[in-house]
């Protein structure tokens, strides 16, 4: 893995979200992840916006490392985006 | 209400109606107790797999179970958050490998 960001935006009641981080856990890298729901309105609505330009359906869990986003929860593509 | 209390109540109501909780016990409870956190925060059990507005007219298409919950079992076996199956995989420990796509439309998603 390269030093590429990787940025989880997920929910903290969502299986998907936690399979996600769970997955770029167990690999040696940096990352951090920022729970949308646990947010106060403002920060949400900021927060949101930045999901939006990268996923426009704004669904979660969605990870962007460096340009590649991937949108759920999806080893392979994950696996592909972590090592790009 | 506790993740065991939610779990006796639904089973045998969504049973009835052809819609069965994923084998794969773990998940099912982490999705359980994701609704109980909804409703505590909510008022109502908005879908745990969603960012919900916390407003319930404009959330009432994914309260569980979800509008989408009936064409998603239908396609593809299990709902967005797999939490129900359809009967025919009600044994089926591995059904979250089945990727469900988004099928909320994106005019619905207000928050």
């Amino acid at each position: 893995m390269s030093d590429t960001k990787v940025l989880v935006y997920s929910l903290s009641t969502c299986g998907h979200c936690k399979d996600t981080i769970a997955f770029i856990r167990k690999k040696d890298i940096d990352f951090s992840f920022i729970d949308i729901d646990r947010l106060e309105k403002t920060e949400r609505k900021r927060v949101l916006e930045e999901v939006r330009k990268v996923n426009p359906e704004c669904s979660f869990p969605t990870t962007v490392a460096g340009d590649r986003i991937v949108v759920g929860y999806n080893e392979k593509e994950l696996e592909e985006a972590l090592n790009s | 209400m506790d993740e065991q209390a939610l779990f006796d109540m639904l089973k045998p109501v969504q049973e009835k109606k052809g819609y069965y909780f994923n084998k794969n016990r773990e998940r099912t409870f982490d999705i359980l107790k994701g609704l109980i956190t909804n409703k505590n925060r909510y008022g109502y059990m908005a879908c745990p797999c969603r960012l919900a507005s916390g407003e319930r007219d404009e959330d009432k298409d994914i309260i569980c179970p979800c509008v989408y919950r009936e064409p998603d079992v239908k396609e593809f076996a299990t709902c967005y958050c797999h939490l129900y199956v359809s009967e025919a995989r009600k044994d089926d420990e591995d059904i979250t490998k089945i990727k469900v796509p988004e099928r909320r439309p994106r005019e619905l998603m207000v928050f």
